[in-house]
């Protein structure tokens, strides 16, 4: 196959020219192509007038009504178009009409250029795209003089002080970016959880110990944060759960945060996967399993949502319940770890 | 046959062509330039519209965004919905999400523009991939086209980057999940993640005011604007360096066969677009995609089952699933979970697709230059790592879909998980064994792989005529090097079609 990558080896090249149609001559010289470029693209000398209905005239004329026709569709399409903006518009109609007059404009233009254009199968050069020798020493010295004329006796200028100021003025440019984020600080280390408060649900109404049923899930925020949708308060939702009292006692792992009333056994994990941040919305009764629909990370909630399955690699932090006397939940405080996904200052072991 | 009038229109018409075009000279020197660029030949292949493709759809994308800007609002205030779409009637939503529903809904033409737009988007990316397998399996971006491979991975790049952040754009409860694994992945990164992450949304998820506004200019201003640039590039190269070429009858390194830009390269072109423009307009009218009021806006707290990103992202999104549960930790610092995943993994494969010219060259010790293409049997090593390279990404894609595959087949996404886990290693190295063995094998059988192969041998005698010599000589080619027997049943077939040049 080299031999045919390589260009300067003919043979092959004679051969595989002559059988293929081409409407004018090869080159300067009759199937000597390779090697020497024609000085244009293409041969001047190469006749290409040639298109395939040229000798049929009535077929071409055919084709001619074929493809005004095509584009006179278009046209009534564009009508269309006018009309159904005019009153009210509908998608699937503009969809249908947009397609067709588009469709019938370009099958009218491939037919033009298929049957009536010529121009097929033409030979170019492909000339040089490098620059000749000279040239390229040329440019060499023209750069060298410039620098040579900046560098020679007063290269310390460039090297000792250039330099080091663009760098200096260069970071002095880029210093603004400091203030499109606010310093993070421990903002990753807390939520809006504090101690005492109420657990409520999304419209902000406080929950009592007794509103959920056994094998009930409910999504709670701390009292006076129902809104996640903001930075103080996306990182707080938790899952409320309700796993009835004989599950409560068989729990292999217990942090001892949960609270506990007859045959009622609460718990609260943070909803917030600690693999990629996203909500664990799907609760596998069966299983008692937390799934994240995001990417299949899986928490067994009988462990304290210890991850089981999926890339989580940490447990969803668990809330330390407490009932007031007057039945309502609160969290005691905090979650006692950072919530959700990792970063490089998180550090130890969960 | 022309008449009369004919041929004084046709006088005319030259006149004023001279005119303009003299016009012009005068002032830019243009004629030389014109007359190249007018004559300039382009070779036909199916496979070299791709590109066009792409850039056509970038065209589309272009026009129907201009007509998005108009009525987006890159707002993060929260606003009640009561609009014509009566679900959503009542509800808290930001301006961008209603924004976003009002131009689908209240907006005439909008949803055809918008499901246009996400079309394109999709198109766009698919035509850059597969022209980019294109330009991988035919050797394109050997010298001196290296610079041009740079510029069109780069474009990729930008293009995902592009479409993730236009997707992420209407604040529904999709694309906020997607933004929620982004800013993890970022955040994950050593020392500088939750700053950097900080920085871009202007504090914690889900952003400060600022966010959408950033979101808003990255998309519409500053993506796009390096999009055209790299683009600009990009043609401006493979305009000075010429096209490519499967070799074949008449073709060399030195020649360029097809047809001339003036007229019927631009017509065709120009059809090309239109047929785009007609497959993007359609399925934005009878195709639904994205449809954000059934999602909902975005809400940290919420989150649905079939939770997948754009296609093209969808091998990030499977890396995230099928990467274990490891993270590392020690001196009280940790590298997070997504990190390996959303920021290694990709930094590798791109890496290694922006070195692959320079591994190229010393994997076939070949410096040289070349304009006609490899067909990929006849480099079966670089073939079979491109097809490993393509069931890698398969595997990922396939995986950022577990959960919707395993509801659909009724078997557990754990299982499934693993599988692919498995799969990620062991499906590129089959698959990439099986590739070069095929090519091998194809080599010494010079059969095309879904063609029969035309006739025998081929030979020219002294007065240039060609002989068939038969099927039975045909076996005694194999230690012909593949082009010519390609060439010669591309010949034979010339000859049985009465002289028509045979389609590539």
């Amino acid at each position: 196959m080299e031999t045919l990558h390589d260009g300067t080896e003919t043979p092959h090249e004679e051969a595989f020219e002559l059988p293929r149609v081409i409407t004018g001559t090869h080159g300067p010289e009759e199937g000597a192509g390779a090697g020497t470029p024609w000085p244009d693209d293409v041969p001047p000398e190469q006749d290409d007038s040639w298109y395939p209905l040229k000798d049929d005239p009535r077929k071409a004329r055919r084709m001619e009504y074929l493809i005004a026709a095509l584009w006179m569709v278009t046209g009534g399409c564009g009508v269309g178009l006018m009309i159904c903006y005019w009153t009210g518009g509908q998608a699937q109609v503009e969809g249908a009409l947009l397609a067709s007059a588009f469709g019938c404009l370009g099958a009218g233009l491939v037919l033009w250029a298929r049957y009536l254009l010529p121009g097929q199968d033409v030979v170019g050069s492909r000339g040089e795209h490098y620059s000749e020798l000279e040239e390229r020493a040329a440019v060499v010295a023209s750069l060298s003089r410039g620098t040579d004329a900046m560098m020679s006796r007063r290269g310390f200028l460039v090297k000792k002080v250039l330099v080091p100021v663009g760098g200096i003025f260069g970071i002095a440019a880029v210093w603004p970016l400091a203030s499109l984020g606010p310093r993070y600080g421990r903002a990753l280390y807390h939520t809006a959880w504090y101690p005492g408060a109420r657990l409520v649900d999304q419209f902000g109404r406080p929950i009592k110990a007794s509103d959920v049923e056994v094998d009930g899930v409910l999504t709670v925020f701390p009292e006076g944060h129902a809104d996640p949708n903001t930075p103080q308060n996306a990182m707080s939702p938790a899952v409320l759960l309700n796993i009835g009292g004989a599950l409560m006692h068989e729990r292999k792992i217990n942090q001892g945060f949960e609270v506990k009333s007859g045959g009622n056994g609460l718990v609260c994990f943070s909803k917030i996967c600690t693999h990629a941040g996203c909500a664990v919305t799907l609760f596998n009764v069966l299983s008692m399993q937390l799934v994240c629909p995001c990417h299949q990370s899986t928490f067994d909630i009988l462990e304290d949502c210890r991850p089981v399955f999926g890339p989580a690699p940490r447990p969803l932090p668990q809330l330390h319940l407490g009932v007031r006397p007057d039945g309502y939940l609160f969290a005691v405080s905090d979650f006692v770890e950072p919530v959700g996904p990792g970063f490089w200052d998180r550090g130890g072991p969960a | 046959m022309s008449t009369v009038a004919e041929r004084s229109a046709a006088r005319k018409r030259a006149l004023l062509e001279e005119k303009v075009l003299d016009e012009l000279d005068d002032r830019l020197g243009s004629s030389k330039w014109l007359r190249s660029a007018l004559d300039k030949v382009f070779p036909d292949h199916w496979s070299f519209m791709v590109g066009e493709i792409a850039m056509y759809s970038f065209v589309i994308l272009i026009v129907t965004g201009v007509y998005l800007a108009l009525f987006y609002s890159p707002s993060s205030a929260v606003v009640v919905y009561h609009g014509p779409y009566r679900p959503l009637d009542g509800q808290k939503m930001t301006q961008a999400f209603e924004s976003v529903v009002n131009l689908s809904f209240s907006v005439r033409a909008g949803l055809v523009m918008r499901q246009a737009h996400h079309w394109a988007a999709n198109i766009f990316l698919a035509a850059v991939a597969f022209h980019m397998g294109r330009v991988f399996f035919t050797g394109a971006f050997r010298k001196p086209r290296e610079l041009n491979w740079t510029i069109g991975l780069t474009l990729l790049i930008v293009a995902m980057l592009e479409g993730f952040s236009g997707y992420s754009l209407p604040d529904d409860l999709l694309s906020g999940s997607g933004l929620r694994v982004v800013f993890s992945i970022i955040q994950s990164i050593p020392f500088v993640g939750v700053w950097l992450a900080f920085t871009l949304w202007g504090g914690a998820f889900p952003g400060t005011s600022v966010f959408f506004t950033r979101l808003f200019v990255i998309h519409e201003f500053l993506f796009p604007l390096i999009l055209l640039g790299l683009l600009g590039a990009h043609l401006g190269m493979l305009w000075h360096q010429k096209h490519t070429d499967f070799p074949g009858p008449g073709k060399t390194e030195h020649n360029i066969v097809g047809s001339r830009l003036w007229p019927q390269y631009a017509v065709k072109s120009a059809a090309l677009l239109t047929f785009i423009a007609a497959v993007i307009f359609g399925l934005g009218g009878f195709v639904q995609i994205n449809p954000i009021w059934v999602y909902g806006p975005y809400n940290p707290a919420r989150g649905s089952a079939g939770t997948q990103p754009d296609w093209y992202v969808g091998w990030l999104d499977g890396a995230l699933r099928l990467w274990p549960h490891w993270e590392f930790r020690s001196f009280g610092h940790e590298i997070a979970n997504p990190f390996f995943p959303g920021i290694l993994l990709p930094g590798i494969v791109f890496t290694a697709m922006y070195a692959w010219p320079a591994i190229d060259r010393r994997l076939f010790a070949d410096y040289g230059e070349h304009n006609l293409l490899d067909r990929p049997r006849d480099k079966p090593l670089r073939t079979a790592v491109g097809v490993a390279a393509l069931f890698f990404f398969a595997d990922l894609t396939v995986a950022s879909a577990t959960d919707l595959i395993g509801n659909a087949l009724n078997v557990s996404f754990e299982l499934l998980i693993e599988i692919l886990q498995y799969g990620s290693f062991v499906a590129p190295i089959v698959a990439g064994v099986v590739a070069y063995k095929v090519c091998v094998l194809l080599q010494v059988q010079n059969a095309h792989p879904i063609q029969r192969p035309v006739g025998g041998v081929m030979v020219r005698d002294a007065r240039g005529a060609f002989h068939t010599l038969g099927a039975e000589h045909a076996h005694a080619a194999p230690e012909g090097n593949g082009h010519e027997a390609a060439a010669d049943s591309e010949e034979t077939a010339l000859e049985a079609a009465g002289g028509e040049p045979a389609p590539g």
